[in-house]
């Protein structure tokens, strides 16, 4: 149902998004918002008390998180506003490791005696599932780094913004789209707080204040006569900033070939909802794609999702190793092709780097949710495969000694597991602007922000839309396409790929709700790209009549 | 303890109500515990358990309306979380679609949600399932990944307009992979109940197991139209996706429901004739609440009948701009299925493909309900009324009202399990048929076991 309610309000379809909400949020007044509750000091001596008590009963290994989870959503659609929701989810998630297997357990009863019984049913969880063990689980030694601290660097946070200034700015954006006679349109704010405080056996007690941002626009054209409908989602993208991302700053604009204009590191809602109601209605007049193999030009905000489905996901180890099997599926990147050194998933401008730490990103903390300090590292070297995404129990499986810090959990109430870190792109190293790559095309498709999109379990096969198609030939940008989709393999995709431009096309796009894991848990991502180029992939035309 | 009887419930929804100085006031009541067990590799890999009970209270003057939550249940605790909710609605800007709170309702007969042996799972019960399915697999060459998750809840709402509504619920899902040792087979199978006493995680394990075994080695047979035949799963995957028949959105001219030069597609034939999906609360093998969030009272209807779209689901605002009667949401959906067996379907089938489950679905244009996805887990081919071979995965497009406008045979209808959950009809308990469909549209190959 959450996957439901999140789908209707980004006006993306029927997809497999989630709303990030943790597990049993509230919904909660303002002023609850911006405040504090409970201090590091008495999380402290509480996760004590949980340290303590499985460390008697003979728990080998425990980490404790006490999880604050804040939400606000406003939502409009024309001069109305929908919903004004704020939500709070408040508990703790105690993990153990007891005769060498884990156990969980939770609860919003964070009180000494909450803390002692859950802990309690923790080690009891993982002594009755011992039974079944086949192997012991061995941890990655990491640091104790005793009690830190770290806080998403906003410049404004979005909870302090009078709710009135943010449904002030949706209905100017919405005013904007109307005035110039769309059918309808919808705008969102969503902002999320997560205050996350680590304790475990290790020694180390961390406290991190981590925030993001989504504001979108829904567009929507409806031709009566012809029964045709079109959506023209924003231009902007989930960040982990605070309010400053809505400030739209000049130097922040960019202007892309086929005279649209896109966003880098802030967003203009108000002029992005003009430009989609202007662009919404040439959506329904556009040409209908004829078929067949074209040179792809693919624009950051697009291409981030390709990255994700096609890089992100074949390249985490749990996959890799079968532990998603019966749910989100394995992994076409074995462990003999990262063992032979060559395998060549893309071709030699592909360069695939992960990261925990790029600013401005969803996945940016300053460690994750066991207690590892956040770095990068390099997936994909000139084309080549040279390592996957682990976490602590999974590290010793490669053959290395330290975790690479990806552990995440979207809750208090669920247990943390291997969750994706930014995955991005590289830039060219040779200068080139997307004006200059598309000089080169002569019959191509430049498709900007990404649509639909769907992958096979072990990330061979896969199609993707996309919001606008502008047709290529000869080296100029011709009108919009509609019915547009792309179909390929993976490997013979990336190996497809001729160029990328440089770092003044770089940009991130991502999502706040990347499904995985029984049961299903939300991880916000941010994948960075400049402009790329691929030859020759298969379009196919999705009109149908019913 | 989040588990509450009707009384225990009442009592704490009557003294909170009775705090209440606003001119409208909703509580409501929820209480939950879940369990799950979930294993890879042939190894229990995550365990655990989680337990929550809240009071939410929505207070309205007029048309601005707040909300407050508390998970303490004392005296002072209720008059706070009441005086909060109070004090939000004065500061709330006036709602133009606020609905005054329903009257006194009736619930018609009781409802069949709750199963105590459901209730009654212990870590060492899902710790045997994850046994009874590791143990074959090991048996038979083959690695095992599954997953149980159960939960018992109940729900509870009063307003100060008489109404008073309480369900409680449990159930019990389990889903199950099997991929054989040389990475070239996979079966998959699954269960979702709310009694857990009628599920056999052995049984069900062995299905997956098997279809890992046959499916070793698949070969690749040109993308097109085939004859398929789908398995209930298979089947459920594509017809939910339909089942979304919001009135407000077919008005709008934005839905596959709208209609070309304006109105909806209400009392149209939009499938085959043989087409016949209701709702129905009280449905023994797949049974929802009888009543919706906002206390409406559900009750058995017609969505599709003979073919021809007989419901749309009017909201209390919608209905209310429309001048009818509001609908409340199906909590569960069952398609009337025929009397062939699947196996019966195969040995009537000169050429064709069966489909154990569909995967990774997402809408490519929703004017059409066009979607794409891929097979997965068990794809064969099937040549003169016999499996033949099994057949490399495929990915679709195809629009489930293209597909059910080319029906072939209806197989028995039993409660199916969807591959990702989510997505309109996603929420539902389903009892979905296999079917025979032809001309059902493959695009391309895919190389995932």
């Amino acid at each position: 149902m959450k996957r439901r309610d999140f789908m209707q309000l980004a006006g993306l379809g029927a997809t497999g998004l989630a709303l990030p909400y943790a597990g049993f949020a509230n919904p909660v007044d303002l002023d609850r918002l911006l405040d504090p509750m409970m201090d590091a000091k008495d999380k402290k001596q509480l996760c004590d008390i949980a340290l303590n008590t499985t460390k008697s009963l003979g728990a080998s290994y425990t980490d404790v998180r006490i999880g604050r989870y804040l939400n606000q959503f406003v939502s409009t659609r024309e001069k109305k506003v929908q919903g004004i929701t704020n939500t709070e989810s408040f508990g703790v998630g105690i993990r153990v490791i007891a005769n060498g297997t884990w156990g969980f357990a939770a609860t919003n009863n964070v009180t000494a005696e909450g803390m002692k019984k859950t802990a309690e049913r923790a080690v009891a969880i993982a002594k009755a599932n011992s039974k079944f063990q086949k192997a012991p689980v061995i941890l990655a030694a990491t640091p104790s780094f005793g009690e830190v601290s770290w806080k998403t660097p906003i410049k404004k946070n979005g909870f302090e913004v009078p709710v009135k200034d943010k449904v002030d700015l949706l209905l100017a954006a919405n005013s904007k789209a109307l005035e110039k006679g769309v059918s309808f349109v919808n705008s969102q704010i969503f902002l999320v707080n997560e205050q996350k405080y680590f304790a475990s056996s290790d020694g180390s007690y961390i406290d991190q204040d981590v925030y993001r941002i989504f504001p979108n626009i829904g567009v929507t054209m409806i031709d009566r006569a012809s029964g045709q409908f079109k959506n023209r989602s924003g231009f902007g993208t989930p960040s982990g900033m605070g309010y400053e991302y809505l400030d739209g700053r000049a130097e922040d604009k960019i202007n892309a070939p086929g005279g649209i204009i896109l966003y880098n590191k802030s967003y203009d809602i108000i002029e992005d909802a003009g430009m989609a109601a202007d662009q919404v209605k040439q959506m329904i007049s556009a040409k209908s794609v004829e078929p067949g193999k074209y040179d792809l030009v693919l624009e950051p905000s697009h291409l981030w999702l390709t990255i994700h489905e096609s890089v992100g996901h074949p390249t985490e180890l749990d996959r890799v190793l079968g532990y998603e099997a019966n749910y989100a599926g394995t992994s076409f990147l074995t462990l003999d092709k990262w063992q032979s050194k060559n395998f060549k998933f893309g071709s030699d401008v592909v360069n695939v780097v992960a990261d925990k730490t790029q600013p401005g990103s969803l996945g940016a903390v300053g460690y994750d949710d066991e207690g590892v300090k956040c770095k990068s590292w390099d997936l994909i070297k000139d084309g080549v495969l040279v390592n996957y995404q682990a976490i602590r129990d999974q590290v010793s499986i490669i053959g290395q000694k330290e975790s690479h810090g990806c552990c995440y959990a979207q809750g208090w109430a669920d247990v943390q597991f291997q969750r994706m870190p930014n995955v991005s792109l590289q830039p060219g190293k040779t200068q080139l602007t997307p004006q200059q790559m598309i000089a080169g095309v002569e019959k191509g498709i430049y498709i900007v922000k990404e649509g639909s999109f769907s992958i096979d379990q072990q990330r061979y096969n896969f199609q993707f839309g996309g919001v606008l198609f502008f047709e290529i030939k000869n080296g100029k940008i011709e009108g919009l396409l509609k019915d547009v989709a792309y179909q390929a393999n993976t490997q013979e995709f990336w190996n497809s790929c001729s160029q990328v431009c440089d770092e003044r096309d770089y940009r991130l796009g991502g999502a706040f709700n990347d499904g995985k894991g029984q049961p299903g848990q939300s991880n916000a991502v941010s994948h960075g790209s400049a402009t790329a180029r691929f030859n020759g992939v298969n379009v196919i035309n999705t009109a149908r009549t019913i | 303890m989040a588990i509450l009887s009707t009384e225990e419930a009442k009592k704490i929804l009557e003294k909170a109500l009775s705090f209440s100085k606003a001119e409208g006031c909703s509580l409501s009541l929820n209480g939950n515990d879940r369990g799950n067990i979930r294993y890879a590799r042939n190894s229990v890999s995550t365990s655990g358990e989680d337990s929550n009970l809240s009071l939410g209270v929505n207070s309205s003057f007029g048309k601005r309306s707040g909300s407050a939550t508390i998970n303490e249940f004392d005296d002072a605790s209720l008059e706070k979380v009441v005086r909060r909710a109070e004090e939000l609605a004065n500061l709330s800007p006036e709602s133009p679609e606020f609905m005054e709170s329903l009257g006194p309702q009736t619930y018609g007969a009781e409802s069949k949600t709750y199963s105590e042996a459901t209730a009654k799972i212990t870590p060492e019960y899902r710790a045997q399932v994850a046994a009874d399915s590791i143990n074959p697999a090991i048996a038979r060459d083959v690695t095992a990944a599954g997953y149980l998750q159960d939960s018992k809840g109940f729900s509870a709402i009063i307003n100060n307009k008489g109404l008073f509504a309480y369900n409680k619920n449990t159930s019990a899902d389990f889903t199950v992979t099997m991929r054989s040792n040389d990475g070239t087979g996979s079966g998959w199978a699954a269960r979702d109940l709310n009694d857990v006493s009628q599920l056999n995680a052995a049984e069900t394990s062995r299905i997956a197991i098997d279809k890992a075994v046959m499916s070793r080695n698949a070969k690749a047979i040109e993308p097109g139209k085939y004859t398929v035949i789908l398995e209930a799963s298979a089947s459920a995957d594509l017809i939910r996706l339909m089942l979304n028949l919001n009135a407000r959105t077919a008005d709008e001219g934005r839905s596959f429901l709208s209609k070309k030069g304006g109105g909806t597609k209400l009392g149209e034939k939009i499938v085959d004739e043989r087409v016949n999906i209701y709702t129905d609360p009280w449905y023994d093998a797949a049974p929802s609440s009888p009543w919706q969030g906002d206390g409406q009272a559900r009750k058995k209807m017609d969505l599709i009948k003979n073919g021809v779209v007989s419901t749309l689901i009017y909201d209390r605002y919608w209905a209310s701009q429309k001048n009818v009667e509001a609908i409340p949401s199906p909590g569960n959906a069952i398609m009337v299925g025929g009397t062939a067996s699947v196996e019966d379907m195969i040995k009537d089938t000169a050429k064709g493909v069966l489909v154990t489950r569909f995967w990774y679905i997402r809408a490519v244009d929703p004017q059409t309900l066009l979607f794409t996805g891929l097979t997965r887990d068990g794809t064969f081919y099937i040549e003169n009324g016999k499996i033949k071979h099994p057949v490399k995965n495929f990915r679709f497009n195809e629009s489930p009202i293209i597909m059910l406008n080319n029906l072939e045979t209806l197989g028995k209808s039993e409660r199916a399990v969807t591959s990702e959950g989510g997505g309109p009809g996603g929420g539902l308990n389903l009892m979905i048929p296999s079917m025979k469909i032809r001309d059902f549209t493959f695009s391309s190959l895919s190389d995932a076991v």
